[in-house]
């Protein structure tokens, strides 16, 4: 097989050309970061609200996110239920950070005045009592000894979420628990991370999570209307280099292994492959991805709780994904936008109420129903998603077995072979 | 035809600048959770504020010009609340909010009130230990519900030994955390206090309402102060009657089950047992008589009006009277013109606004009726609200005075205000 | 809402009050007891009113008890003018009051005048305890029993003699035993008799009523004292045992005023503080003051200056706990009487100790029959069919929901819950055809969209259970008969409701097994699951099959909803509380067979109560460690405890 594709495939296509999509992708986020820019209030002409921005900021790591669920699950057909706890602890990583460095900035203030200069350990007990005197305690856990330090908070980000998922990943895969074993696994494992986080003992402050994380230490003068923008670009670029690094994990003879484990798991490893490792890649991988995305999402949204990490948070995201198109990258990022933008402006309470004589329609009530029934219908009717729609004009189909089964994951695009 | 236009030209440039500052219609943001797992409670107050602007409109509205209700869903979703705290005060542009139930949705909602200097009032019982210069809490300190129950505890049932049960999440927490160290001055030793923890819906109690039946072991009466909150009551209450707790051996004082909350229990197997609110429905007073009859005409005769609703009722009064006072509805002036601010309460009295931003209010105390409503067997004199409690050393040394100091939490030790925006 | 007819009555009465009251008697005895006592009577206090209780209980009037009794029912009034009390009754047009002193009507009056007297729980407790002299020999075996309750509530040493005078002439077996049961224990706690007193105690060897403890264990009160030499009557403590650290021992010195307080940073600083002149302290700048090893060097040149207390040694602090004696002194009760209640405590203790263990082990058994009830359902969809169905939760919840409807129409309690369990399963068993037809049939090969499509109805669902009930809890209620526990002694007892449940999960097990196993559709459900084709070809209809079965596990989960919600509570939510549960039950245990499924539910029962057990100030972290538990047992068992093996492993 190694020995087939090197010779019989011509030398590669740079990534772009063989997909078009990224290319095209691009051009599109960059031409939006620029319009939003313009019509944002921090540089531009004011016409799109701060809240807007933050909305679309929030809503390209959302993107990122997905596209990592499109790896994993889309690519691989591992349907993890648990993506959303790595893009949690992500935020928490970071948000560590922020209230620490912002709390001290406030502590340091109020102490120069106190009589004598104030020792390390008083400052460190003042940030605590402020952190936590919401919480009961003032004293402060372990797990935040690293939180004053922004670089090491950074590495965590990546760290934290990169090796729970190759603890879990390493465990679960050895073991062969795959399909809907592994989904419930996975769920079990975000269900219990969000359990621990919501103990006021885990010393992340419990329910109430950390907040106050738009505000960003030292640029207390900065405006939220420019932070917003920041942010905003950040989260572009991020989205933007994920799809690039997506596409390219994608594209190689690794695309094809890892699609072929969707597939069929046993022959591939019976052609010799570590499915495992592959696996274990791919997950941890993606994990980190989702991790990044978090950390760029709740200095954005402000506040981040155990409640962001609750199962239901997993389960949109595969919503998104398959409503999207698995087995796409656009797909993802089509699905995630499309129905988070949808949910804010039908919960948001803008969608014009139905009235059908005896009873009014309200969104706000009938939107989850909505999503719930319509995911079941794409589910049933159209396993491509919207992707699907863009497969037509792309004329890229799935490949004609005659009949027989084309794996256990008919949404997913078939692409190699539906070239041929 | 091009008089008739310049005259309404003229008119509304007249009217613009003749009460001068408020540009009509005067509107008042609600920033309450209408679908999510605070619904049920939100709404409540939702429907209370839409009322209460109506009423005011009726009785012409408020400098001149209408009032209008601005109503955002923020669903229960916490990091929502702030953006739609933010959308509420730079799109819709509104005067005032009033809103949130939970503390983590105010916490959520704090940053971008103090950034955009907004006004909002919170009408629930809190864990205090906050004062925001931007926020007006009408809803209970820690002093004004939990510290006069537990010292209802102490006097009149003489208990000895405490379990205080709670979900957990951040008011128990606090509130136990004061509560424990107030039992422990007033002579309760430490291994008298029982403290436990239970998720947010908990079920299963029947080991828990065991552990509290086994303290009475040692011969001392036993009391339990739960925080216990929402749907996990239900539980709860199920497993104390089915233990066959009478409220006379092992009394419970609940500071989050009130008349809403009751609705879905049957409550003949918990006759006896207790809450601490502000406020009863049972008041008996002219005005909550009025105020009971007005809820129920609007919404259903087997609706129950509750405590927070009623800290909305005097937050909304004091707030259109501030503003009269004030001429506008400009934040800094109204906010200066709330204090000193007085209301009557609906059951009797007359609440004052603080300059730490908290209401003195009376604290009642009521047994649980087999109707579902509250007999009220003790009501104190108005207890000023204390937004730092005097029962933790590190809280005890700060004080908020927003009138006389401009500082939220000022250190009296050192002298100096340690910050001006709040803890979040 | 006044009507205007009512408001003229309301208005006549008032008019007509002042000649009512007259014809009350202001100087009856009884009203004059109350009128010396009226301020605190009124006030409610149980720190003030104990005179006007004892005054009333002392009076030697004979209807004395009748206020007493009254009073304590919250049907006295004070009139808010003249200050006299009354008794009175709500009704139309006002209150209907009653004279004091003899229970005689006077007529009807306006509320607004009166007040009503709400004794506290507290002071009708006291009430009680005054009425137990009139009470303890009352024909009414009911007045007995109530003065044996208050007695056992706040018991009083005079309560002692009259008990024992009223033990003879008990009739009542119960009574006499309780009685006599009571004497025992006021005996422990008032006699003067120390011979009696300790024949008491020992009569309670083994006894596990939470009343002998109560009333031991003040006895053996004990505190930990110092003094050069150990008194008579002390038992001596180690320093440095569990008892007693080393930190405690010398706490107690200082405590005592024989050592001098240790310097701790906080006095440190605030000595320093004192003693700034200018931008130093005793010689160091200030501003170097910012390690506390800085602070600690500049207050002991403090110190040296005699600024400042000087700093105490270890050395010192090792010489001053030589040089005392530590001991225990028992402050509850004489000697020989604490340690009698110690011996039999201990006996005790190791009895509640067993106990305790036999109720954790029905707990766990209970939580155990929840986890069942709750997974049973899924043990066929998931189990037999291997269909995941992700919204067996909302089952549940829609079979509690039929249950609530249910008794919104019959009143009856015990008839509404026999009408639901029906009810509940034709709701489920429909709402699972339903879903088997629209969605699952389509999907029977692709598992993981199978897992989505079902979590689409889940949240659809749920959302819409919120939209018809709302997010409010509903009350599910149960009969009478299912109410209050079982109660072996006081420290082993199980509710009826759990009982219940576990009888209902032993019933299903049963149902299940003789379905599967005995029945024509059992066999045919077997071959289904085994070879869908081989079984079409044997002239079954696959479809309907599944259909029938999936039908079947959703009724069940239909019933397990009614009896969850009558345990628990109902809401939209209720489902998910249980559905990853049930998941880890059903795979825990094994896919594809109930014995497992039972297994996993007594292991993930048992294993949350274990937890719970040790970490019992938090249930939260048992939840968590219970789920990590079963994640790492599956990666070390994927298969579950009973695992299938060969070919029906694979289908």
């Amino acid at each position: 097989m190694v020995e087939m594709t090197s010779t019989a495939l011509p030398r590669r296509k740079p990534l772009v050309l063989r997909y078009p999509s990224v290319a095209i992708f691009l051009i599109i986020l960059s031409l939006f970061t620029a319009v939003v820019t313009i019509l944002g209030e921090g540089f531009g002409i004011g016409v799109i609200s701060t809240s807007f921005i933050k909305t679309l900021g929030k809503t390209l790591c959302l993107c990122l996110a997905a596209l990592a669920m499109d790896l994993v699950w889309g690519y691989t057909g591992i349907l993890s239920l648990g993506h959303m706890a790595f893009f949690g602890i992500g935020g928490y990583a970071i948000g560590m950070w922020l209230m620490y460095a912002r709390t001290e900035i406030i502590v340091r203030d109020s102490l120069a005045a106190a009589a004598l200069p104030p020792t390390p350990q008083e400052i460190s007990d003042g940030i605590a009592t402020q952190i936590f005197g919401v919480v009961g305690t003032s004293e402060f856990p372990p797990i935040w000894s690293l939180a004053h330090s922004f670089p090491l908070q950074l590495a965590a980000v990546v760290l934290v979420p990169g090796l729970l998922a190759f603890v879990f990943g390493w465990l679960a895969f050895r073991s062969r628990v795959t399909g809907v074993y592994l989904s419930i696994l996975t769920q079990a494992m975000t269900l219990a991370l969000s359990l621990y986080l919501f103990q006021n003992d885990s010393g992340l402050r419990g329910n109430n999570g950390l907040s106050g994380l738009q505000n960003l230490p030292g640029l207390e003068d900065v405006p939220q209307s420019t932070v917003s923008i920041l942010f905003f670009w950040a989260s572009a670029l991020a989205l933007g280099l994920g799809y690039v690094l997506c596409a390219w994990v994608v594209s190689g003879k690794f695309g094809s292994v890892i699609r072929a484990i969707r597939d069929d798991e046993s022959r591939v490893r019976f052609l010799g492959y570590s499915v495992e490792a592959y696996k274990l890649f791919i997950f941890t991988f993606t994990a980190v991805i989702c991790g990044i995305a978090g950390a760029l999402y709740y200095p954005q949204a402000g506040i981040i709780n155990p409640a962001e990490i609750a199962p239901i948070a997993s389960i949109y995201l595969a919503v998104w994904v398959a409503i999207g198109g698995r087995g796409r990258l656009y797909g993802a990022v089509i699905g995630a936008a499309f129905v988070s933008l949808l949910s804010t402006w039908f919960t948001g309470g803008q969608a014009p109420d139905i009235s059908v004589g005896f009873y009014t329609i309200q969104w706000v009530d009938w939107w989850t129903i909505l999503l719930g029934l319509s995911f079941v219908a794409v589910t049933l009717f159209a396993p491509r998603g919207v992707g699907g729609l863009i497969d037509r004009f792309t004329e890229r189909r799935a490949p004609d077995r005659h009949g027989a089964d084309l794996g256990p994951d008919l949404g997913s695009l078939q692409e190699r072979e539906a070239d041929k | 035809m091009h008089t008739k236009l310049l005259n309404t030209t003229a008119a509304v440039l007249f009217a613009s600048a003749l009460p001068a500052l408020a540009d009509c219609p005067i509107k008042v943001g609600v920033l309450h959770s209408l679908s999510g797992t605070m619904a049920i409670s939100e709404t409540t107050l939702k429907d209370t504020m839409e009322m209460l602007v109506e009423q005011q409109n009726e009785a012409g509205g408020l400098l001149g010009c209408e009032l209008e209700a601005v109503v955002v869903d923020p669903a229960s979703d916490w990091p929502l609340f702030a953006e739609k705290a933010r959308e509420l005060l730079t799109v819709h542009e509104v005067d005032v909010i009033f809103g949130n139930w939970t503390s983590v949705s105010r916490k959520s909602v704090l940053p971008v009130i103090e950034e955009l200097n907004g006004l909002l009032f919170y009408p629930v019982q809190y864990e205090g230990e906050e004062s925001s210069k931007n926020v007006f809490y009408t809803g209970a300190a820690p002093n004004q519900q939990a510290i006069p129950a537990t010292d209802y505890f102490l006097d009149e049932l003489e208990v000895e030994k405490f379990a205080l049960l709670g979900t957990d999440y951040v008011y128990p927490r606090t509130t136990n955390n004061i509560l424990e160290s107030y039992l422990q001055q007033k002579g309760i030793a430490e291994e008298d206090i029982f403290v436990n923890y239970t998720p947010f819906g908990h079920s299963d109690w029947s080991k828990i309402v065991a552990d509290v039946v086994a303290l009475g072991a040692d011969g001392k009466k036993v009391g339990v102060i739960s925080t216990i909150n929402g749907d996990a009551n239900v539980g709860f209450y199920k497993e104390l009657a089915a233990a066959g707790i009478s409220a006379d051996d092992i009394p419970v004082v609940a500071f989050s089950v009130g008349e809403e909350e009751l609705a879905g229990l049957d409550t003949t197997n918990l006759v006896g047992h207790l809450a601490a609110w502000n406020y009863f429905q049972s008041a008996d007073s002219e005005a909550n008589e009025g105020w009971v009859e007005a809820w129920k005409a609007r919404m259903g005769e087997d609706r129950v009006t509750n405590d927070p609703m009623e800290a909305h009722y005097i937050g909304f009064n004091m707030w259109v009277n501030a503003a009269t006072e004030a001429g506008t509805t400009d934040v800094d002036a109204v906010r200066t013109a709330m204090y000193g601010q007085e209301f009557p309460n609906l059951t009797g009295g007359t609440a004052v606004m603080l300059p730490n931003h908290h209401l003195a209010k009376p604290v009642l105390i009521g047994e649980i009726q087999e109707d579902g409503q509250f007999d009220i067997i003790s009501q104190t004199e108005e207890v000023p609200g204390d937004a730092w409690t005097d029962y933790l050393p590190e809280s005890a040394v700060l004080v908020s005075d927003w009138k006389e100091l401009g500082c939220g939490m000022y250190n009296t030790e050192t002298e100096s205000c340690v910050q001006i925006k709040s803890n979040y | 809402m006044m009507l205007p007819f009512k408001r003229a009555v309301l208005a006549l009465l008032i008019l007509a009050a002042p000649t009512l009251l007259q014809a009350q008697s202001a100087e009856a005895p009884v009203q004059q007891v109350l009128q010396t006592h009226a301020d605190v009577i009124v006030k409610s206090s149980r720190k003030t009113i104990g005179p006007a209780i004892d005054a009333l209980a002392t009076s030697g009037l004979p209807e004395a008890q009748v206020v007493l009794e009254r009073w304590q029912a919250k049907d006295m009034w004070v009139n808010k003018e003249t200050g006299l009390f009354v008794f009175a009754e709500k009704a139309d047009g006002g209150l209907q009051l009653f004279d004091v002193s003899d229970g005689s009507e006077i007529g009807i009056a306006d509320r607004k005048q009166f007040k009503q007297l709400k004794p506290n729980s507290g002071i009708r407790g006291m009430i009680a305890s005054a009425l137990v002299q009139f009470r303890l020999n009352d024909p009414n075996p009911e007045n007995r029993a109530d003065a044996l309750t208050a007695i056992e509530r706040d018991a009083e040493a005079s309560h002692l003699a009259a008990l024992r005078g009223a033990i003879d002439t008990e009739d009542d077996a119960d009574l006499k035993a309780r009685k006599e049961r009571l004497e025992r224990l006021l005996t422990i706690r008032f006699d003067e008799d120390e011979a009696a007193r300790l024949a008491a105690i020992e009569s309670f060897a083994g006894d596990l009523g939470v009343d002998v403890r109560a009333t031991l264990n003040p006895l053996v009160a004990s505190e930990i004292q110092t003094a050069q030499q150990i008194p008579d009557g002390a038992v001596a403590v180690e320093v440095g045992s569990d008892d007693l650290t080393r930190e405690q021992a010398y706490d107690l010195l200082v405590e005592a005023g024989l050592a001098p307080a240790l310097v701790d940073t906080a006095t440190v600083k605030e000595a320093l503080i004192a003693n700034i002149s200018g931008d130093t302290v005793a010689g160091v700048q200030v501003a170097s003051l910012n390690e506390d090893a800085a602070r600690a060097a500049a207050y002991q040149l403090l110190a040296d200056q005699g600024l400042a207390d000087p700093l105490v040694t270890q050395n010192e602090i090792d010489k001053a706990i030589e040089s005392h004696s530590f001991f225990r002194v028992y402050v509850g009760a004489p000697l020989p009487v604490a340690l009698a209640a110690q011996a039999t405590l201990q006996d005790i203790e190791t009895q509640v100790a067993l106990n305790q263990t036999a109720d954790l082990v029905l707990d766990a058994l209970s939580l155990a029959s929840i986890y069942f009830l709750a997974a049973i359902g899924l043990a066929i969809t998931f189990g037999v069919m291997g269909v995941i169905n992700m919204a067996h939760g909302e089952f549940i919840m829609m079979g509690a929901y039929t249950g609530y409807v249910v008794q919104l129409f019959i009143p009856d309690l015990t008839l509404s819950i026999l009408v639901a369990i029906p009810c509940a399963f034709m709701v489920t068993f429909g709402a699972g055809v339903l879903m088997e037809r629209l969605v699952i049939r389509w999907l029977y090969h692709r598992p993981l969209e199978t897992l989505l499509a079902t979590f689409g109805v889940s949240i659809a669902l749920q959302q819409l259970a919120k939209n018809i009930f709302g997010t409010q809890a509903r009350p599910l209620t149960a009969p009478a008969w299912l109410d209050g526990s079982m109660v072996i002694n006081d420290i082993v007892s199980i509710s009826y409701i759990r009982i219940a449940i576990f009888i209902l999960a032993l019933l299903f097990l049963a149902l299940f097994l003789i379905v599967m196993n005995r029945t024509r559709l059992g066999l045919e459900v077997r071959a289904v699951t085994q070879n869908p084709r081989m079984a079409a070809s044997m002239g079954i209809n696959p479809d309907r099959i599944n259909m029938l079965t999936f039908g079947f596990g959703s009724g069940i989960a239909g019933i397990a909803g009614v009896a969850i919600g009558l345990y628990a509570k109902v809401t939209s939510e209720m489902g998910s509380d249980y559905i990853v549960q049930s998941f880890m039950t059903v795979v825990v245990g094994g896919v594809g067979n109930i014995w497992g499924t039972l297994l996993g539910a007594t292991m993930v029962g048992t294993l949350q109560k274990g937890i719970e057990w040790l970490n019992p100030s938090n249930t939260l972290a048992a939840q968590t460690y219970m789920i990590l538990f079963i994640i790492l047992f599956i990666q070390f068992r994927p298969r579950g405890i009973i695992a299938l093996k060969g070919r029906a492993a694979e289908a």
